[in-house]
């Protein structure tokens, strides 16, 4: 081979990474790290999809985080990323009939997950309804504030993401950027959300929300437990929603989502969808079941009942 | 090679020249693109919250702007139709204003999309290859790559069929015919797959009815042309450009049609929802009566529908469809009232009341409207900048000289008031 057509190969040898280096460098400083930047930066910049990155690429990037968490939070931040449990598909119980809709769950939920405190962010939503009307989603009060609850003629309807095995949210992302697990949990990976909010208006549930600011998450209320597809922190600019508690749920030594720990009545009930002896899977044999929206044929793996 | 490079210095040169009329109509928009910059670096400092969007109305004016704005690029194709299918003379002289009309669309759209985005520094993440383009599940991916090879398409048939014009010779047949063909379909599927992006959603019964796309269309071929027949008058009174009132007429038929078509088919989407009444009506009724207390639409979109309505007429009688005072005031009626109707009257009553029946009233910040006003101006800018080129070119003003490389530039001052507008000169193209 002659020096010349070496060199001519060398020069197309590019691989991805350099491609995109010199496309950035190309598209000038504007939205791009600026000089004097880090090469973290840069790497976070460049870094691939979760699902492409390979085992000591994925373990780098969860150490360099844990690194710069610790000392963004002064403790000692542990970030995994577990991946689903074998033979696990998890379903959740919700029994209408004893909810008293006092929102324990809801902050229960923004503790663990280190939500955005200013602004507030939600994964759960309770709506207040109108024991006459039934669910109709129309006529709900989700901003209902009585001195002390439940309240005389109403009842309460908790909703956050229904982990659907069909969802509509995925299907839409331009990017890929959020998918099922084989466990059945609906992930974002906040590394490659580009920000569009497509899946937001693509949920039939609400359960989608945007850092439409850079998160508030004081340190002293950090929960250093995270996974890097759940409850880590979040950058601006993104969509977040409820993981079923996976840094949780997903460890064998495993606990329950922190909604169903807080919940002061027991409506909240958690499990393994493919194990028949479940709690999850006795609820829905035994009590009567809805699932919210059926028509739109998302199948939604959480399910309301009625214990009595 | 030296001959292209002798041309684009020649288009810099035309850039810069031109009357005093010329430079501050430039100033004035590169002003406004300032402004509009300044507003957006501030929404980036500060995060989206800066817009009046939030998780219950999660789209907003920007992406009510970019749905507009792509049916006006794809109503080139009313030009392009008569012009190349039909070998219609009046309108094929003026076809090429449509093809740059679209790229200016385009850029537009592609700005009003890049400014929703939360991480616009993470675009490259829809670059096939380098990044996940997640097509064909997502319409969003289709969306990015109709828009673009839409793009692609009307700048190379323009700027081919121009650079012909300036070596005075004719196009290629075999090179622009396929690309003109093509280029319909194209224009179709902008504004269907946009369509689409919206149709698709199970969980917002306003945009799930199959009659959205249809309506987009006949909506499309509304605005587009309206904006069109005001831009060639600017065009022939300010600049020695001609255009024959034919075809403006021409246009203008087409746009009776189109508003039928379309004021047809609102008309069938209400009567279904209304009379069978179920909880999908709730939109609309948000939409055209106000529900339990919030009315933020109604004025705007009764104004759109007057609008429409009355334009409709106006354009559906001869006498006043070919009186240029009742013509224009038509065509501003239905810009204004597509720009609502397609506009804020779309986007925002697929998230009112929102999926779990909250009610958020949403009405865009002064960095929204900065910022949308900042990128109307960069669609004007590049339009006037192609237009710069273009009817120098197209007027025997621009073209190459005796040697063959380098060009003659005849027109100095661009824009002009004239004193006569006189419709009926020989033609131009072929001089």
């Amino acid at each position: 081979m002659s020096t010349e057509e070496t060199r001519e190969k060398r020069i197309f040898q590019l691989t991805r990474r350099k491609a995109l280096k010199g496309l950035a460098a190309g598209l000038g400083a504007l939205a791009l790290p600026a000089k004097g930047a880090s090469a973290s930066i840069w790497e976070s910049f460049f870094q691939k999809n979760f699902r492409e990155l390979g085992k000591p690429e994925l373990e780098r990037i969860l150490a360099k985080l844990e690194k710069e968490y610790s000392a963004q939070y002064g403790k000692s931040v542990k970030v995994k990323a577990t991946p689903p449990l074998e033979g696990v598909l998890y379903g959740y119980g919700l029994d209408l009939s004893r909810c008293i809709g006092c929102r324990r769950c809801v902050y229960g939920c923004v503790t663990e997950n280190n939500q955005s405190r200013d602004p507030q962010i939600h994964w759960i939503r309770v709506l207040r309804l109108e024991k006459e009307r039934g669910v109709d989603l129309e006529h709900a009060e989700q901003y209902y504030n009585p001195s002390t609850v439940p309240e005389e003629g109403h009842f309460y309807l908790p909703v956050q993401c229904h982990q659907c095995e069909n969802p509509p949210c995925t299907k839409v992302c331009p990017v890929q950027a959020t998918w099922k697990e084989n466990d059945g949990i609906v992930v974002v990976d906040y590394n490659w959300c580009i920000g569009c909010r497509y899946c937001m208006a693509a949920c039939p549930y609400g359960a989608r929300h945007f850092n439409w600011k850079k998160p508030g998450l004081p340190a002293g209320e950090m929960n250093p437990d995270t996974h890097y597809l759940g409850n880590r922190p979040r950058p601006v600019g993104v969509v977040e929603k409820c993981i079923f508690c996976m840094q949780r749920t997903r460890e064998l030594d495993g606990r329950y989502p922190a909604c169903v720990e807080v919940c002061p009545v027991g409506a909240r009930k958690f499990g393994n969808l493919l194990d028949p002896e479940s709690e999850i899977r006795y609820v829905i044999a035994n009590k009567r079941v809805f699932i919210l929206k059926e028509d739109l044929n998302t199948q939604p793996k959480f399910y309301y009942f009625y214990s009595v | 090679m030296k001959k292209v490079w002798a041309f684009l210095k020649g288009c810099f040169v035309l850039l810069r020249k031109g009357s005093k009329i010329y430079y501050a109509w430039v100033t004035f928009l590169l002003a406004l693109m300032v402004i509009g910059t300044v507003a957006y670096i501030s929404q980036m400092y500060s995060g989206l919250i800066v817009t009046a969007m939030r998780d219950q109305v999660s789209w907003g004016f920007y992406i009510s702007n970019f749905t507009f704005v792509v049916g006006v690029a794809a109503a080139a194709i009313l030009l392009v139709i008569p012009a190349y299918i039909y070998q219609w003379k009046p309108i094929k002289e003026i076809a090429i204003l449509g093809e740059l009309v679209a790229v200016s669309a385009m850029v537009m759209c592609l700005l009003f999309v890049t400014v929703d985005l939360g991480r616009p520094d993470r675009f490259w993440h829809l670059i096939p290859k380098i990044g996940i383009l997640n097509f064909p599940q997502s319409l969003l991916a289709w969306d990015v790559v109709v828009l673009n090879t839409y793009l692609v398409l009307n700048l190379t048939i323009a700027v081919y069929i121009l650079y012909n014009l300036y070596h005075k010779r004719e196009p290629n047949k075999s090179f622009t015919t396929p690309l003109i063909l093509f280029s319909i379909p194209a224009a179709v599927s902008i504004h269907t797959v946009t369509a689409f992006l919206y149709n698709g959603l199970a969980a917002r019964p306003f945009w799930n009815a199959s009659i959205l796309a249809p309506r987009f269309l006949a909506s499309a071929f509304c605005s587009g042309p309206a904006g069109m027949i005001l831009m060639f008058q600017v065009i022939r009174k300010w600049t020695n450009f001609e255009i024959k009132n034919e075809a403006i007429f021409k246009v203008a038929e087409l746009i009776a049609y189109a508003m039928f078509i379309n004021l047809f088919l609102l008309g069938a989407e209400v009567f279904k929802e209304y009379y069978s009444d179920t909880a999908h009506l709730a939109p609309m009724q948000y939409l055209y009566q106000g529900l339990h207390g919030h009315t933020d639409l109604v004025s705007y979109i009764w104004t759109a529908t007057l609008f429409n309505i009355t334009a409709f007429l106006l354009f559906l009688i001869p006498q006043t469809r070919e009186n240029f005072i009742t013509l224009n005031i038509g065509c501003i009626l239905i810009f204004i009232g597509v720009y609502i109707e397609k506009g804020m009257g779309l986007v925002v009553p697929g998230f009112v009341p929102d999926v779990l029946g909250d009610f958020y009233e949403y009405s865009p910040t002064s960095t929204e409207l900065l910022v949308t006003m900042g990128i109307w101006a960069t669609g004007l800018f590049v339009f006037t900048m192609l237009l710069r080129v273009a009817i120098p070119i197209m007027n025997g003003e621009f073209y190459v000289g005796e040697d063959g490389v380098h060009p003659y530039i005849g027109d100095q001052e661009f824009l002009f008031r004239r004193a006569v507008a006189s419709a009926e000169e020989p033609d131009i193209l072929t001089q």
